[in-house]
């Protein structure tokens, strides 16, 4: 019980040494060039097949992509995302036996302006991208993250879509087919896309110097590695959503490896995230509403695609982020990956037993979802809230001990506490805030789960957020005011206001 | 500069809460440490007045936290509690015994009631025996498991209500990133809740009412106020991989201290997809003891021990149940399979 390794005994006992002029196992004659299994050499040839069936069946399995539709595809420039570019491209190529039948287009977000890389940097990564881009001949779109400081707050606006039936799927491809027929074998969709190559950078990827200093400013105020990697991925995550809106883009694919699935979900669970667990590791995540995320590549580990990548020549570009060249302990997410890398080279089923572990999980839903209003959203990662736990939770009792160590002596004007930290008091006893806000600072915290808190605690001024985020967040606010006042004479109350 | 208390701001701080970061002086601290059990105890409904609450006491920091604590917040919030203290003796020299002397102690310095249940008396093994059998690998398996039911062997003698133990946030948190690292999810479901089902037929609930403190503040109250507790690891346990599962834990700590909170959290906040498979509880047909299987995993452990073949219990061996309770012999492969390994 306490010794994992007791159940492994007999698997660790048995290591087998490569064989160097091994056949390949799968069709027993050409020479195996890796091994991906223990045991399973494969040569170049069925290396190739397997890799390609792997993905489209992961895509044959969850049948969400529709024919026809329009597909961002999130390409960061690192091995993974270029290997999930060159998998769509194959499928599209014209030798391919069952082509894929939706239309992808690429988004590639510029983070070289908190990551630290002055502009010649960043111009040269843009290069290199664009031109792995070009020879693909899909539509692209380069964003720099500035950009996040002219979103609109719409973004941050549940959109609630109604499930799809589950045989709509079936009735979108045979719609597709006849429509193929009568325009004569969906040459279209190939000119359409080769068309539309002369406006495909048309997206400017150039940003305000008001809005570089804006962000730098926004960056420097998280005090944190943990807090400025976890604000960087929310607010990648609004960029893309806003793209893929505006261009009419109704999926994402993200490039996320089964070894970084495995250490998202432990990052995640040491986050705080657990209520959202299933939704950032599931395949689809259809948190947003109308635009859904999908994790194609999620069956691959990292190890099957370094592979892919050198053997076949997939082109990838590195770009320094957030936690380059930084210490293992530097943040938590960074922990977290040397933790789960490391533990994977001593025992090589920590991947996929951790992996495998999210396949079981779902989003919780909060009780109460059941009335007619859907229920709160956290204002930056559009989950839902998951701080009206009961007393006996640890929200509850990590609050009830700031409190208890704050003490009955309110101090004013404490340095180190933030505008929300103030505020903990109010939210201790009753779950709601506090009327009497203070001027100019908004109080956020009601407005964001759990894990968020924390992210926005680590920040010493909330008002160098995005305009978005912090007119949305006065907007919520305004609106839970103005039911509070109205609130008696309100029948039956759903209970799903915020906070 | 002295740093003044953030709670009283009168006193002179003495140390900085591992779980907040506040400054606080030695009184407000063991208030706020104090106030706090009490409120996880409020909160959660861990007790009725008039009830018996056995408390199991291994001599170490948290059981002797524990014992302390509850006989204070008994006495203060007047939870008509009745105490006792229950330890159990796996039969490990210069281990146990050691800390049973401790457990002594305390027993007249808190002046609870204490009582004792081996293995030996339970089992008719001692935990060195065992060992000398087994050899240094999987025997955490047999004294984990037998201790859980000692446990409650010993409760039932003494007719109790509920068991309390002193598990902490760190071990809580420890066992959350455990579950998932093992892919146990019937386990990742209940390792966080404060209580188990009191309801069900099975056993005597247990709880944790230590469940939101912290282990450095566990020490830090015990240092502080000068508890008498014992501290060597067990001679018996390398723990390999839930070893490296606490240095993980004790590396996120140092970056962000809130984050043993954030996992018990995020365990509480789980839910499993529907379909998955669980295990349903029933109770073994040779003890009556609760197990999800026809033999609870001590019943089969002990078959193993007596009949020379230490290593059914070890792993899976589920087919083998039937063949147990009918009191069949072993084909000689099975057999040869299951006896320990001569190096």
């Amino acid at each position: 019980m306490c010794q994992v390794d007791e159940e492994y005994d007999s698997v660790l006992e048995q290591k087998s040494l490569p064989a160097v002029s091994k056949k390949c196992m799968k069709c027993k004659e050409g020479t195996a060039v890796l091994i991906i299994r223990v045991g399973d050499a494969f040569c170049r040839g069925c290396f190739k097949e397997y890799f390609k069936h792997k993905f489209r069946a992961m895509l044959g399995k969850n049948r969400v992509l529709f024919p026809g539709e329009k597909v961002l595809l999130a390409v960061s420039g690192g091995p993974v995302s270029s290997c999930m570019l060159a998998q769509v491209q194959e499928g599209l190529s014209r030798e391919a036996p069952k082509k894929l039948r939706f239309m992808p287009g690429i988004i590639y977000i510029d983070e070289g302006g908190v990551c630290g890389q002055n502009a010649e940097e960043r111009e040269k990564a843009v290069v290199q991208l664009e031109s792995i881009f070009r020879t693909t001949g899909l539509p692209y779109h380069i964003v720099p993250l500035e950009q996040v400081f002219t979103l609109p707050e719409s973004v941050l606006e549940p959109v609630y879509r109604r499930e799809q039936p589950g045989s709509s799927y079936k009735a979108a491809v045979d719609q597709h087919i006849r429509s193929e027929v009568t325009q004569g074998h969906g040459k279209p969709t190939v000119e359409e896309s080769q068309g539309a190559l002369g406006q495909l950078s048309l997206q400017a990827s150039t940003y305000k110097l008001e809005h570089k200093l804006a962000l730098e400013g926004l960056f420097s105020t998280l005090k944190t590695l943990t807090a400025k990697q976890d604000m960087l991925h929310t607010l990648r995550q609004h960029l893309i959503l806003h793209t893929a809106r505006i261009n009419g883009y109704s999926k994402v694919m993200f490039g996320d490896s089964c070894t970084r699935l495995a250490i998202k979900l432990l990052t995640n669970i040491s986050l705080g995230r657990g209520a959202a667990l299933a939704a950032d590791t599931a395949f689809s995540d259809s948190r947003y509403g109308d635009v859904v995320m999908v994790r194609p590549m999620r069956d691959y580990s990292s190890k099957e695609i370094g592979f892919y990548n050198r053997l076949f020549e997939v082109q990838s570009v590195f770009i320094p982020g957030l936690d380059t060249k930084t210490a293992d302990k530097a943040s938590i997410q960074r922990l977290t990956e040397s933790f789960v890398v490391k533990l994977q080279a001593d025992f090589p089923s920590t991947v996929s037993t951790v992996y495998r572990t999210s396949e079981k999980l779902h989003t919780a839903c909060p009780p109460q979802s059941s009335t007619t209003e859907p229920a709160a959203k956290c204002l930056l990662c559009l989950c839902a809230l998951d701080t009206k736990a009961d007393d006996a939770s640890a929200c509850h009792a990590t609050l009830m001990s700031e409190q208890l160590s704050r003490g009955t002596v309110e101090k004013t004007g404490r340095t180190d506490a933030g505008c929300c930290q103030g505020q903990k008091q109010a939210c201790g006893d009753g779950g709601c805030c506090s009327t009497s806000r203070a001027p100019g600072a908004t109080d956020l915290r009601s407005l964001l789960c759990y894990s968020c808190r924390l992210t926005i605690k680590d920040m010493t001024a909330v008002d160098s957020l995005p305009p978005y985020i912090s007119s949305e967040a006065e907007k919520r606010q305004r609106r839970a005011a103005m039911k509070k006042e109205i609130g008696e004479f309100l029948l039956e109350d759903g209970g799903a206001d915020d906070e | 500069m002295p740093i003044q208390c953030s709670s009283c701001a009168k006193n002179r701080a003495m140390l900085r809460r591992p779980k907040t970061g506040h400054s606080l002086c030695k009184s407000c601290f063991f208030w706020a440490f104090e106030e706090e059990i009490h409120q996880t105890i409020v909160s959660a409904r861990l007790f009725n007045p008039g009830e018996t609450v056995g408390i199991g006491a291994s001599g170490g920091k948290d059981s002797t936290v524990l014992a302390h604590v509850l006989k204070v917040l008994n006495e203060r919030y007047d939870y008509r509690l009745k105490l006792l203290l229950l330890s159990v003796d796996e039969g490990i020299t210069g281990y146990r015994d050691d800390s049973l002397e401790t457990v002594k102690r305390n027993q007249q310095q808190y002046d609870l009631p204490l009582t004792i249940v081996s293995y030996e008396e339970l089992y008719g093994w001692t935990m060195d025996a065992i060992v000398k059998q087994v050899g240094l690998k999987n025997n955490c398996t047999f004294c984990g498991v037998f201790r859980r039911q000692a446990l409650d062997r010993g409760a039932m003698m003494l007719n109790v209500d509920k068991i309390c133990t002193g598990h902490n946030a760190d071990d809580v948190a420890e066992t959350v990133l455990m579950n998932v690292l093992r892919g146990d999810i019937a386990r990742l479901r209940r390792c966080t809740a404060i209580s188990t089902a009191s309801d069900g037929e099975g056993g005597i609930p247990r709880c944790k009412p230590l469940k939101y403190a912290y282990e450095k503040e566990i020490v830090l109250y015990a240092y502080f106020k000068k508890l008498d507790y014992f501290s060597t690891e067990c001679v018996y346990s390398p723990n390999a991989y839930r070893g490296h599962a606490r240095t993980f834990l004790k590396d996120l700590e140092a970056v962000r201290p809130s984050a043993i909170m954030d996992i018990i959290h995020s365990g509480e906040n789980l839910s499993v997809k529907e379909g998955v498979k669980m295990p349903v509880q029933g109770t073994c047909s040779r003890c009556g003891y609760i197990s999800s299987q026809a033999l609870c995993k001590s019943c089969v452990l002990l078959v193993g021990l007596n009949r020379g073949l230490p290593k059914l219990g070890i792993g899976k061996h589920h087919r083998l149940h039937d063949k147990i309770l009918a009191q069949q012999a072993l084909t000689q492969q099975e057999e040869k399979k299951l006896k320990a390994m001569n190096f």
